[in-house]
């Protein structure tokens, strides 16, 4: 098997004497869609928030590509090809739909500020590729007609796949999705379903927090649960399904949903 | 559509521009007009780090004043030619804002508004105090300006030289707002968590666009102190702060047209109120509310989204 392009050992932190997360460890690799599940409060986007720079952790370390990031700025991390979308929608809301995407390839764009300032040919071209591929994002998560709208126009399901495509921009090696699914109908659910799988097969390790079973039953490669801030059981889909443990603490409001999943 | 909008603001000021001349009845007039395009420089510059990055300067007369000062000071204490006393205040005035920046744009909203509030009162504090070097409140004489031999006088020449050196503020920022670092300042305004994982250095984008807005005003108040002659503290002090911040609210947030349009009207306004005496504040205080209700994202920005879509935007 090939090594882990993301990597958690160990995780720990505590938010004013409360163990948020405890000895959480977990590994995904290249072209797997890794979910991590578990009930409300579990830790989940705080192992999110971890990892992807924004808290720093009291005890472990985050290794990309083999290499420990703890604690690197999200900025840093995301040069080295880590990106995320959020659960909370962050969107740029008083920019285009387009120029949100664009935002996203700055890490693949000269940013040097004379050039900027003169407007030198070579920031032209360098627009004009970064709009080009921006576009092509769009197409790829459906939103090409919206391009040139604000983005607070678009309703909640495209805005959640609009964070996908800019995410996507930056292309990163590792993507965290934060609850892609929630909030959306079964149409757009299964849209997302379709994106993170294509996504998954061009070689991108895709960490998952999802709370649709049936979405996460269906994708993942790996499922990671987690009850009170530590890890529950890890495994694949059926092995997750299969345990008690599992079902008594999360799996069992969710039983019948997995169970159609699987059959 | 950002592309039109940019070559809407050059067009529109460069007809203003070649026009008003034209269209201005005595030097009196064109004196005024000239004060619009230094307060505007100081507006646009500001409109980078308040409109476009989201961040509130309320001491950026500082900044405007270190300029001032700078051509009245460099040549009486230096023996320096104005031009390069101005120069030496664009560098001081960056300098001051890369040291001070560092920290306090760590802070948002309020805070960085009460930070930036204590920085324009300290180097007013400075000019209004130490008279041995600064002349203290009465102000200090500025020396003539001579360009290879040329001296600059007039009120048409100023005109002209002020014009020409806003068009080249306002190409640049219209320019700074089409490239990656524009884009970044925009989205960082919207939500800095979502900028930092789209890998922008957040911490020195906002740097670089305060020591631009910083280095704008100071060339402003060195424009201002060589047309003048003359330059006393008034122009670093609170109340000029508030100005440059009200002409970019009233113009329209994150609009470099608007920047001028707001410094035109809080420039012109007062000279032309004059007929209300005594009540000329209150009634410039009115106006400032009236523009706000009916045009709250700002008069440039507020009459755009009135005409046909596609025509300005």
């Amino acid at each position: 098997m090939s090594t882990p392009i993301i990597e958690a050992r160990g995780v720990g932190i505590s938010f004013g004497g409360v163990r948020a997360l405890d000895d959480v460890s977990f590994a995904a690799r290249a072209g797997e869609v890794f979910s991590i599940i578990g009930p409300n409060g579990a830790g989940k986007t705080t192992l999110f928030n971890i990892v992807s720079g924004l808290y720093r952790p009291d005890s472990g370390k985050v290794l990309l590509a083999g290499e420990d990031v703890t604690a690197l700025p999200p900025h840093l991390l995301a040069a080295r090809g880590l990106c995320r979308t959020f659960q909370n929608l962050q969107i740029f809301l008083r920019m285009t739909v387009l120029e949100n995407v664009m935002v996203g390839r700055h890490l693949h764009e000269e940013r040097g500020l004379i050039p900027a300032l003169l407007r030198l040919p070579s920031v032209l071209r360098q627009n004009r590729a970064t709009r080009a591929r921006a576009r092509e994002l769009l197409a790829f998560v459906g939103l090409e007609k919206r391009a040139d709208d604000p983005a607070g126009a678009l309703p909640y399901g495209a805005l959640k796949r609009l964070e996908i495509a800019r995410a996507l921009a930056a292309e990163p090696k590792v993507l965290l999705l934060d609850e892609p699914a929630a909030g959306c109908n079964a149409v757009e659910t299964e849209e997302i379903d379709r994106l993170i799988v294509t996504i998954a097969e061009r070689g991108v390790a895709v960490v998952l927090v999802e709370h649709d079973m049936k979405l996460v039953m269906r994708i993942s490669t790996h499922i990671l649960v987690l009850n009170h801030g530590r890890i529950l059981a890890e495994g694949t889909p059926a092995e997750v399904r299969a345990n008690p443990e599992v079902v008594a603490a999360y799996l069992g409001r969710h039983a019948a949903e997995a169970a159609h999943a699987s059959g | 559509m950002r592309v039109s909008a940019r070559h809407a603001t050059l067009l529109l000021f460069l007809a203003a521009f070649a026009a008003l001349p034209l269209l201005l009845p005595s030097s009196f007039h064109l004196r005024v007009a000239t004060l619009v395009w230094i307060q505007a420089l100081a507006a646009v510059g500001l409109n980078l780090l308040m409109g476009l990055a989201g961040q509130v300067s309320l001491g950026h007369a500082g900044f405007f004043g270190i300029g001032a000062y700078a051509v009245a000071l460099g040549p009486r204490h230096l023996g320096l030619d104005p031009l390069l006393s101005a120069l030496a205040g664009l560098v001081l005035s960056g300098l001051l804002a890369l040291l001070v920046g560092r920290p306090i744009l760590r802070l948002r909203g309020h805070y960085l508004a009460v930070a930036t509030l204590g920085l324009g009162i300290l180097v007013w504090l400075v000019l209004n105090s130490e008279v041995a070097l600064t002349g203290g409140p009465d102000g200090i004489q500025v020396p003539r300006l001579v360009l290879f031999g040329w001296r600059v006088a007039g009120a048409e020449t100023w005109y002209w030289i002020t014009g020409a050196v806003l068009l080249l503020g306002v190409w640049l920022a219209l320019n700074l707002e089409d490239s990656p670092l524009g884009r970044a300042l925009r989205a960082l305004h919207d939500s800095e968590v979502a900028a930092r994982v789209a890998g922008i250095d957040v911490a020195r984008s906002k740097l670089v666009v305060f020591v631009m807005a910083a280095i704008y005003a100071a060339l402003a108040g060195s424009l201002l102190g060589l047309f003048n002659r003359f330059v006393t503290p008034q122009v670093a002090d609170f109340l000029h702060s508030i100005e440059l911040v009200t002409m970019v609210v009233i113009g329209g947030m994150g609009s470099t047209l608007g920047a001028i349009v707001g410094a035109a009207i809080l420039t012109v306004l007062p000279q032309a109120l004059t007929v209300f005496h005594d009540y000329e504040h209150a009634v410039l205080g009115l106006m400032i509310i009236l523009f706000m209700i009916f045009l709250r994202q700002g008069i440039v920005p507020g009459l755009a989204a009135l005409l046909p879509r596609r025509a300005v935007a």
